[in-house]
Formats: C-alpha cells, sequence, structure tokens
C-alpha cells in the first residue's frame, strides 16, 4: 500500500527531516511510526498526504506514485485518504455531523447517502448520540472520535494518523486505538504516527522507529 | 488500481452525475452564503449600502441626462426662427407675405416686426438710443417671426426654413438653433465623463467587495485548511465566496434600484408643477424595466468579479500546513 524507495526531504533551512527513508507498508496492515519529536514522523505522513514534497526519492501509495501526482490532481488524490490529526481540526462553528459528513460534500455524494453515511460513521465511534451537539461541548476524546468517523466517513482504503492520542489521558488513548483496530479488522490500512510506545506494545502491531531522519536499526531488526 | 485514476469521486464513495453535484453543490453553497450574510446583518447592509450607492449615483445621472435630451428634443421643433425682408419691401408687401406664410399648414403663426418697430425695440434695449437717432433712416428690415406647427420634424422645418430663404422678397432666414445643438454636445460631453465615472466607480465595487471577501477568507482560514486536508479542490473552497460576492452585487444592485426610484418619485411632484407652469404635458422618463434589470445585472456581474478576483489569488496561497 506504501512504498518508500531512498527518500529524502531537506526542508529550506538545511535540515533534514528525513535521509534516504526505504519503507514498505503491506494492504491490511496497521503500522506505528515511533521516535522523539522532530525524528521525521510527522514529515513521512505529510509526504503520504502530498501536503509535501520529497527533496529526493519515491513515495508510492496504493500503486500510485505520488511524483505523478499534478498539484491540480491532490485534491482528489487526498480523498483517497483518510487523516486524523493529533489536534482534530475539526470546525467548531457546525454541529458534529457536519464536521463529519464534510468529506462527503466535498466529494458531491447525494445528501439522503450523505446522511446515512454520517449516521453510521458516528455508530462506529460510539457518537451517534452527539450527532447534533456542537465539537466544543465535547470532551478531548470524543472530539478525536469525531475527526475519526470524519476520516473514515468516505471509507478510505488508507488511514494516516499525526499522533491521534497526543493530547489523551491513557484510558481515552487505548479506546481511541481500539476504534483504529477494528478499522483495520475491516481491512483498512493504517499508518499512525506516536510516541505511546507503551500503548503500542500492548495491541502487538509492527512500529517503525524512526531517528533523525532514519530508520532506528535496533528496533527494525527486533521486529523483524 | 492507481488511486489517481477516480478523478473527482472518492473510489467506494457512489457519487450523483455530475451535473446534479454541480447544481446541488451551487444551490446549498448559495444558500448557504445567504444565511452568512443574514447572521452579519449589519455589516452585510453597511456593504450593500455602499454599492447601491455607488451604483445609484451614475445612474441617476444618466437619467438626468436622458430626460434633458428628450427635453431639449422636444424644443427643437417648436422652435421660431426669423425671416429677415429685402430692405427695400414696404410694410404692406411684408404683412402680405406673412399672411401667406400663415396659411401654410406646417407654419403655425406668423408675427411681423416691422422696422419701426425693431429700431424703437433697439434703441430701448442696446442703450445706443441717442446715437441712432443721428441715423437719416432706418438701417433695420421687416422681419418675420415663423413658429413652426407642431407636426413639425427637425428635416421638415430645414426644409421649410430653406423654401422660405429662397424667396425673392426674404434677405436671410436666422435659425436659433445654434444653442440647441451647443446643449446637446454639452450633454453628450456629460455623458462621456458618466461613463468614465461609472467605470470608476465599477472599480470601486470590485475594491470593496474584493476586500470585503478578502477579510471574510481571512478570517475563515482555519476552515478552508481543513477543507483542503479532506480533499477539497480550489474551485470547492472558493465557491461559498463567490456567491456571497454574487449576494451582496445582489442586494446592492437591488437598493440602487430604490434609491432611483425613491428619487424619480421625489422629483415627481416639482416637475409636475413645473410643467403646470409653462402649460406643457412634461413628464419625466421612468426607468425602463430593461435599465432596471441592467442595474441589478451590473452589480451582480461586479460582485461576482470582485470576489473571483480576490478568492482566486487567495485561494491558491492557503494551503494546509
Amino acid at each position: 500500500m506504501i512504498h518508500l524507495e531512498n527518500v529524502s526531504k531537506r526542508y529550506p533551512g538545511g535540515q533534514e527531516a528525513l535521509s534516504g527513508l526505504d519503507l514498505d507498508v503491506e494492504t491490511g496492515e496497521m503500522v506505528f511510526v515511533t521516535g522523539h519529536s522532530g525524528a521525521g514522523k510527522s514529515t513521512l505522513l505529510r509526504l503520504i498526504a502530498l501536503i509535501e514534497r520529497p527533496t529526493s526519492g519515491q513515495v508510492i501509495v496504493d500503486n500510485c506514485n505520488t511524483r505523478k501526482v499534478k498539484r491540480r490532481k491532490i485534491p482528489a488524490y487526498r480523498r483517497q485518504i483518510g487523516m486524523v490529526f493529533q489536534d482534530h481540526k475539526l470546525l467548531y462553528d457546525r454541529p458534529v455531523s457536519d464536521n463529519v459528513a464534510l468529506p462527503l460534500i466535498i466529494a458531491g455524494v447525494r445528501h439522503r447517502d450523505a446522511i446515512r453515511r454520517v449516521r453510521a460513521a458516528l455508530d462506529q465511534v460510539g457518537l451517534l448520540h452527539k450527532e447534533k451537539q456542537s465539537p466544543e461541548t465535547l470532551s478531548a476524546g470524543e472530539q478525536q472520535r469525531v475527526g475519526i468517523a470524519r476520516a473514515i466517513v468516505t471509507r478510505p482504503k488508507l488511514l494516516i494518523a499525526d499522533e491521534p492520542t497526543g493530547n489523551l489521558d491513557p484510558d481515552l488513548s487505548l479506546e481511541v486505538m481500539r476504534i483504529f483496530r477494528r478499522f483495520n479488522e475491516v481491512g483498512v490500512t493504517l499508518l499512525i504516527a506516536s510516541h505511546d510506545i507503551a500503548l503500542i506494545d500492548r495491541l502487538g502491531c509492527r512500529r517503525i522507529a524512526l531517528e533523525e531522519g532514519r530508520l532506528q536499526p535496533a528496533e527494525h531488526d527486533s521486529w523483524l | 488500481m492507481a488511486l489517481t485514476r477516480h478523478s473527482d469521486a472518492v473510489a467506494p464513495v457512489r457519487a450523483s452525475g455530475p451535473i446534479s453535484i454541480w447544481a446541488t453543490r451551487h444551490a446549498s453553497t448559495a444558500i448557504g452564503a445567504l444565511g452568512r450574510l443574514f447572521r452579519q446583518p449589519f455589516a452585510s447592509l453597511m456593504i450593500v449600502l455602499v454599492i447601491a450607492v455607488t451604483l445609484a449615483l451614475p445612474a441617476s445621472i444618466h437619467l438626468v441626462i436622458q430626460n434633458a435630451r428628450a427635453l431639449s428634443g422636444s424644443w427643437d421643433n417648436a422652435l421660431d426662427f426669423s425671416v429677415y425682408l429685402k430692405q427695400d419691401l414696404s410694410v404692406a408687401d411684408a404683412e402680405a407675405l406673412g399672411k401667406l406664410l400663415g396659411q401654410r399648414a406646417d407654419v403655425d403663426s406668423v408675427e411681423l416686426i416691422t422696422a419701426e418697430a425693431a429700431l424703437a425695440e433697439f434703441k430701448q434695449q442696446s442703450g445706443f438710443g441717442e446715437a441712432l437717432e443721428q441715423l437719416a433712416e432706418n438701417p433695420l428690415p421687416h422681419a418675420l417671426i415663423v413658429r413652426p406647427g407642431d407636426g413639425n420634424t427637425s428635416a421638415s422645418i430645414g426644409l421649410l426654413q430653406e423654401e422660405i430663404g429662397n424667396l425673392p422678397e426674404v434677405e436671410i432666414v436666422q435659425i436659433d438653433t445654434d444653442w440647441v445643438q451647443r446643449f446637446h454636445a454639452i450633454l453628450d460631453i456629460v455623458r462621456q465623463a458618466i461613463v468614465i465615472g461609472a467605470a470608476l466607480l465599477g472599480l470601486a465595487i470590485v475594491v470593496i467587495i474584493g476586500n470585503t471577501i478578502r477579510l471574510d477568507i481571512e478570517n475563515r482560514r482555519d476552515e478552508i485548511e481543513v477543507t483542503k486536508l479532506l480533499g477539497a479542490s480550489n474551485a470547492f473552497v472558493r465557491r461559498p465566496f463567490l456567491w456571497s460576492g454574487f449576494w451582496f452585487g445582489f442586494f446592492g444592485g437591488l437598493m440602487a434600484l430604490a434609491l432611483v426610484l425613491l428619487g424619480l418619485h421625489l422629483l415627481e411632484g416639482p416637475i409636475a408643477r413645473l410643467a403646470g407652469l409653462y402649460q406643457s404635458n412634461l413628464a419625466i422618463a421612468a426607468l425602463s424595466v430593461e435599465e432596471g434589470a441592467g442595474i441589478v445585472a451590473v452589480g451582480v456581474v461586479l460582485g461576482w468579479f470582485g470576489s473571483w478576483l480576490t478568492a482566486a489569488r487567495h485561494m491558491r496561497r492557503i494551503e494546509p500546513r
């Protein structure tokens, strides 16, 4: 599903976020990317979401070489990927249901279908009863679940999440991870950036450790 | 299956037909934009008012010019002209010629001013009274003031003047329409100035709306970023702002129309009184339906264009970080 080949990303300041990274994520996998802040986790996800482009190397997502995606085609490309953010990125001027419906509106789904699918997505994260509320009235954990519902409402094959539990306490984090797990069980490929190693180990998923833009050999080997 | 191959619709999502998507999206964004307008009634009203005044100004001046032209056009036809007769013509002959001309179908009336009467008037008015006393004989000829009939066009009046001018008793025909032509020339200049002024005011509307939309975009920057992260195209994020511009222009145009109609209504009384004084059926030319629709259409076009100009520029700049 995701294939990185010798990917480097250097920012204008000269700082190298990723250097010569090779990485493979198979379809149906649930993989965690760990590392200190600044290790390149976010950059990796941003390259996959085409928020940024690599300085060199290939990023291939679902058989599509992102280098060949023209600027004009980026929106259509992004619609194929579900994204979850540390700060949820919800819109607070509209109710929960409208937040979840946003990707469907962007995709031009019929209103009736959209309503049905929004309810289904909210049901999957256990927030159907709060669909009419404003996101502001929800707890941090609930807001993150709304963010997840929004990410999966278009039923993407790939879901990427950048520190989805970064602002949550351990119990809520575990709950969020279990939701991810359930999506993984129905075939969604997940790539999750997190530094919560204890939690990841409890889930027993594959873990990729980044350090200064490279794969950390020890971690990598231990998994192999 | 490559991701980019499905151009618009998300693979697992079944989207409806492209045209109905397009129409539905536009309809819902239009209503959404209208809703936002009404959620800030005071700010919106201010902008609409500015646009209305800016549109109403050239529209009303245009109306004034049109009315002035119509008015002066009617003077054109009802204009008297002076026929100066040969010096040696007797008063009796002049009187006979006057009667003859007065019988013509295209002539309403003829008035004879004898040389003596003309000299007396001239002495009184010019202030050269004493100098004129020294003259041995009256240098002035008899003259006829011809008033053409109502049925005349400016062409038939020209013909009438030419015919009279060719009569053997006539020295010269003096046409007093020069000032009317000058008046028309002035009106044309004013009209040109209005066109230039209207263009500048149109530019002002584009700038006003552009600035309003720019502030709106800044206020909704987060929303635009999130929407783009979720795969919205530039066209998608631009759409609500285009509709805001549309509504500003539309309501601005409607209000401009209302202002012009109000102005006409206020002028109706004084003009009727003036018409009464002149015993004419002078009436103000009102706005035609086409002109009224034109004002609103100009508002809409300028509003849409102003927001498009701004949105197109800013949307490309706002990218998720």
